[in-house]
């Protein structure tokens, strides 16, 4: 039997402290590491139990900002009344993901490290070839089933998809990460695949988050989240869009615009470019939609998946367009 | 042992005529369920139970070189390491058919792999984390061999003719040369898999040469039989235990390869071993519905009406194995025409040996020819209900026999009103919501009234409740239900007072619950032996002479509400209860059978343990099926091709309901099965490896609440007593077939797109 400690944290010190030993795992929700362990991809040799740490899982929110500790649940994120009002895109981001079920248990801190939902990085015995498991083993995605892998942000050794909903609505409206000493914007927290898809993140032995920091802004206000996808609930998107709008006095000029796509990138996804083209703007259909296709910039296919070029920049247009008629 | 007695499930939200045949009493194994006092097959508690885990080839063919097991034997905990090699011998069983085996030994653990996901080895361990750990050291090497990965690999060929499914009459080549409309489309549909929430497995217990097996099961004495040629002892030596089934869908008929290597292990260790399959095994340890590919050519008139069809249809099979899918058997029924052709391949493929899900054969060909027949709307520009009316079949076109009896007619004019079809705009791409394309579309279904002979036994017990006893199965269907109905309307007493017994191999022998066969098998024989049983308990009441109704001379009494009278009402008035301890017997027990008078034990057995002996739907004069008109609204997307369900009426003929409540549930089920088949389940296979990659559940999608809009049900049926006793005809099945193709037609009316390809999923359309 495939034995490993456990070990329940007292304090986040201590949390860290264990979680600096080589093959230590941060247990929170537990809906990613005992999913992966169950794929036999997480081996952890111990596991570092962070659920009744006090004080983690407290959200608060005012017009100027909003910190959602690193245990808050998902759920109770999303119904969290402040959140709603201040920034709707992550209150819809976090409802549609997952199942209610999944919800309940999962903590935003967790969300954010969940992996990708490539097959063949989830199947070791099967699929022995994969970068982001083994470096160096080779990517087996490629020439195999991609219609769920990504179109940005792609490497030759890596083609996953970073699947979380509330890192794309994060990252739309520069949120941070806090991990005890460092603070890190969402954008530089997750890592592009290059050589080193096996490295997903800027953390460090012996960092864990401690809490999700959102700045306040009109745009955030005014946003929502789009997630489009076969099945109605419960299902991975094959592409989302979370969108902040700010219009001028006269109600039609855009003043500020924040625009960031998942469902099709390697990592959450600032599409700047579009904002860029449409700041200055009046909000017309035509421009938007025009504008929208600037996301797609760098797109690569990896055959299946060549839809999501197609689809992504209709989500982003619609995001957009209907912010523009709730005015 | 499984009781399910009314009394204490509180569950009936109706009046007394609930409990009577074709009351909408509620399912008495609901409280059960609900609660989790319903044990399932898995939660049994034995003392020494083993734990065993498969191992699976990970190429798609070749030979297993060989297998090294000597890091998982000496793992804490392991029992038992099982290969090819070190298995215990199994005999050969014969098929479900009756077949004799063509092997004489079976293993279950194979050298050559035909399939990715094929078992090869097998791990017995304490725990079933041991069992886990040490199935992971085992290392095998192969010899590669190149696979046929599907249909569409071109290593498939064109396949092997089945020329028991050719149907021809008339010139249709000719007709549809000379005919004057001429369509003609491919339509695919995909590897869907039952997905049953519970997975595979059993628990297997060896005392002696006796055998128990906890399993769940949709026909324990099929399976009993194949246990006990395996094992070569006696059909009675094995007991099979199924009184609660999470779903099987048609796939937990059969003993397969694991239960096998299950049973070997008990044996060979002397130990109770329980193996449950993985989510993933649940993908490549049974099949799913074969893949499928259809032509349909259909020549017609300008008015719509129907000259010829021409059918051909392929489906997958395994490089082991036979499955042949009947891809025209909605084709040649559903509409007159008086030239027709149809002839079907089937192509082998590495995977595991396809299998049954709800429908086979009739789900797939109702999605070719209810495609083509809108197409042909389309093309002739008449409303899809109209040119199904013109081309309407009075009589069976095939077996040239009339219908048992044939709602369809009806089905189509009380969808057709609940839906508001006349409202209906012609164009496609015509009616809209916003961004959303709305599309209405129709489409029939039909399933064949399969039959079979059955047994029970009906009980009435001293204290004047009735008790039913057979070996057939509930695995949410209802069986429980109407059975409890059904004798207790034939007594005489409250569906209260009956309890049922299902679900253990040494009750009264039944057939598999398959084919939506057994409601009316099942119905028929409680009602032979409930019958005679009241026989028995007015003979007692009449002729005992301490009987308080001797002294009456009456030649018969009325039992109601579990109270015997005299038909005149004069004389005593005294309970079951009164009556048995009067004249002092503890209870009456009546074995009762629709077999042929004449029938051996040999014929009995056949009947119970292997499906030779169905009667066919088209014994005798009348042809028998069940039929349906589905009315569906979909809302497709314009920008993202999404397509979402958002109105369902069907009408359907089952006939006579033994209970509306339960055969509505069931027809919506079917539909919802339906709906996933159309826009959501595919198994995609990694071709350069030949694997299923979803095969999981997060993956793998069936449909979610979201996606299920309110879906009304409507019965139009009749009682057809040319199809079974009481007047039923089939619920289990009907209801799946022609979702899809309204389904699609509905896609085609809101976009303008004809999708011939299921799944319908977003990149299809944007
Ligand atoms: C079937 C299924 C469907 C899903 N669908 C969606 C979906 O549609 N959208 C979506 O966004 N998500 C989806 N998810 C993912 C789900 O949201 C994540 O599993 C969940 O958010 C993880 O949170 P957790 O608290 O359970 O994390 P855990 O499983 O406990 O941990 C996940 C990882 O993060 C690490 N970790 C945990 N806490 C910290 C911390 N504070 N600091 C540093 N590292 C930490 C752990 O070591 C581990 O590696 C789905 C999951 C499943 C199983
Ligand atoms: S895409 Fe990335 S995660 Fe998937 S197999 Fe290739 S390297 Fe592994």
């Amino acid at each position: 039997m495939r034995d490993f400690s456990y070990v329940r944290a007292n304090s986040i010190e201590a949390a860290r402290k264990a979680a600096a030993l080589p093959g230590a795992m941060l247990l929170a929700g537990g809906t990613t590491l005992v999913d992966l362990a169950k794929c036999g991809v997480a081996q952890p040799e111990t596991v570092v139990d962070i659920t009744h740490l006090k004080g983690l899982d407290t959200i608060s929110v005012d017009a100027s900002h909003a910190t959602l500790g690193a245990l808050a649940k998902m759920s109770h994120v999303a119904d969290h009344a402040g959140i709603k009002s201040h920034f709707p895109a992550v209150s819809e981001a976090l409802w549609q993901a997952a199942s209610a079920q999944l919800r309940n248990m999962a903590t935003v801190g967790g969300n954010l490290m969940q992996r990708t939902r490539c097959p063949y990085f989830r199947d070791p015995s099967n699929f022995s070839a994969c970068n982001k498991r083994e470096p160096g083993s080779g990517c087996s995605a490629i020439g195999g089933v991609t219609r769920g892998h990504a179109v940005l942000g792609t490497s030759q050794a890596c083609i996953a998809m970073y699947p979380g909903d509330l890192a794309t609505a994060l990252v739309a409206f520069d949120a941070t990460v806090h991990l005890g000493q460092r603070v890190l914007k969402v954008d530089d927290f997750f890592l592009l695949p290059g050589d080193t898809p096996e490295r997903e993140h800027d953390i460090r032995a012996g960092e864990m988050i401690t809490a999700i920091e959102i700045p306040g802004s009109a745009a955030a206000r005014r946003s929502t989240y789009l997630k489009v996808r076969d099945r109605q609930s419960y299902e991975f998107a094959a592409a989302r869009a979370a969108v902040g709008l700010e219009l001028e006095a006269d109600g039609r000029t855009i003043r500020d615009l924040r625009v960031a796509l998942g469902g099709v990138a390697t990592k959450p996804w600032r599409a700047r470019a579009v904002e860029e083209a449409l700041k200055g703007k009046v909000l017309d259909e035509d421009t938007v939609r025009k504008a929208s296709g600037l996301a797609m910039e760098g797109a690569v296919d990896h055959g299946a998946n060549h839809y999501k070029i197609e689809l992504a920049p209709r989500v982003v247009a619609r995001a957009i367009l209907k912010l523009g008629e709730t005015a | 042992m499984t009781v399910h007695n009314i009394r204490h499930a509180d569950s009936r939200h109706g009046d007394a005529s609930d409990g009577a045949v074709g009351g909408r009493l509620s399912r008495v194994d609901g409280p059960a369920k609900i609660t989790g006092a319903a044990k399932y097959a898995f939660e049994q508690q034995l003392d020494g139970l083993a734990h065993a885990v498969m191992v699976e080839a990970t190429i798609a063919a070749g030979t297993v070189r060989a297998i090294d097991t000597r890091a998982a034997e000496t793992t804490p905990g392991v029992l038992l390491v099982l290969t090819p090699d070190t298995i215990m011998e199994i005999k050969g069983a014969s098929d479900w058919l009756g077949n004799p085996p063509t092997q004489k030994t079976y293993s279950p653990l194979a050298r050559t792999v035909t399939y990715s996901g094929q078992h090869i080895a097998a791990v017995v361990a304490e725990t079933f984390e041991q069992a886990v750990a040490a199935a992971a050291l085992i290392e095998v090497s192969y010899d590669e061999t190149p696979a046929i990965v599907d249909l569409s690999d071109p290593k498939a060929g064109d396949g092997i003719p089945i020329d028991a499914m050719t149907k021809e009459w008339g010139d249709a080549e000719a007709a549809f040369a000379a005919a004057p409309v001429r369509i003609c489309a491919a339509y695919n549909t995909q590897r869907e898999y039952q997905a049953a929430m519970e997975p595979h497995g059993l628990i297997a217990r060896w005392q002696g040469e006796e055998l128990t097996i906890w399993e769940p099961s949709q026909w324990l004495d099929g399976m009993a039989r194949t246990y006990a040629e395996w094992f070569g002892v006696p059909f009675e030596n094995v007991r099979l235990v199924s009184p609660y089934i999470g779903g099987g869908f048609g796939s937990k008929a059969l003993a397969l390869a694991h239960s096998a290597v299950a049973a070997a292990s008990a044996k060979m260790l002397g130990r109770p071993v329980k193996l449950v399959l993985t989510r993933p095994q649940n993908f490549t340890s049974y099949g799913g519905r074969a893949a499928t590919r259809q032509t349909v050519t259909i020549g017609a008139g300008r008015d719509g009406k129907i000259q010829s069809i021409v059918h051909r249809g392929v489906n997958e099979t395994a490089v082991d194995g036979m499955w042949v899918e009947p891809l025209a058997s909605v084709t040649s029924i559903m509409y007159a025409t008086p030239n027709f052709s149809s002839k079907q391949n089937v192509v082998r493929v590495n995977t595991v040996v396809p299998g049954a899900k709800r429908a086979p054969g009739e789900n797939p060909s109702a999605f070719g020819i209810e495609c083509a027949i809108d197409e042909l709307a389309h093309e002739v520009g008449i409303d899809p209900l109209e040119i199904r009316l013109r081309n309407y079949a009075e009589q069976d076109p095939e077996a040239k026999k009339a219908w048992s009896t044939r709602q369809l007619r009806e089905a189509f004019a009380s969808g057709a009103e609940r839906f508001g079809w006349s409202k209906r705009s012609p164009k496609p791409r015509s009616m809209r919501d916003g961004h959303q394309l709305i599309g209405w579309g129709v489409a029939a279904g039909t399933y064949p009234v399969r039959r079979a002979y059955g047994e029970a036994i009906v009980r009435i017990l001293a204290d004047g409740s009735v008790e039913v006893e057979s070996s057939s199965i509930d695995m949410g269907q209802g069986t429980y239900t109407i059975l409890a109905q059904t004798a207790a309307e034939t007594v005489g007493v409250a569906a209260d007072d009956v309890v049922v017994k299902l679900g253990d191999s040494r009750y009264a022998r039944a057939g598999v619950a398959g084919g939506s066969r057994l409601a009316g098998v099942m119905t028929g024989a409680v009602y032979k032996a409930a019958t005679s049983a009241l026989d028995q308990l007015v003979g007692l009441a009449i002729s005992d002479p301490r009987s308080p109704f001797h002294a009456l001379q009456a030649n018969t009494l009325v039992v109601a509400n579990g109270r015997l009278r005299s038909p005149r009402g004069d004389g005593p008035d005294v309970s079951i209860a009164e009556l048995l301890a009067s004249v002092g017997r503890d209870r009456i027990e009546a074995a009762g059978d629709t077999m042929p008078a004449n029938s051996t034990a040999e014929d009995r057995y056949k009947n119970y343990t292997t499906i030779a002996t169905s009667i066919p739907h088209t014994e005798g004069n009348y042809s028998r099926h069940s039929w349906c008109a589905h009315f569906i609204e979909v809302r497709v997307d314009e920008d993202f091709g999404t397509v979402r369900v958002s109105r369902v009426v069907s009408a359907l003929d089952s006939g006579r309901l033994y209970n509306p409540k339960l055969a509505e549930s069931q027809w919506k089920g079917g539909i919802i099965m339906g709906i996933g088949q159309a826009l959501l389940e595919e198994g995609i296979v990694d071709r350069r490896h030949g694997r299923i990659v979803n095969n999981n559940l997060a993956d793998y999608l069936v449909p979610t609440n979201a996606d299920i809009p309110d879906i009304e049900v409507i019965s139009v049926g009749i009682p057809d007593l040319h199809s079974s006793v009481l007047g039923g005809k089939g619920v289990g099945e009907l209801a799946i077939v022609g979702v899809a193709p309204a389904i699609a037609n509905a896609v085609f009316h809101a976009t303008g797109k004809r999708v011939r390809d299921l799944p319908i999923t977003l990149e299809k359309l944007i």
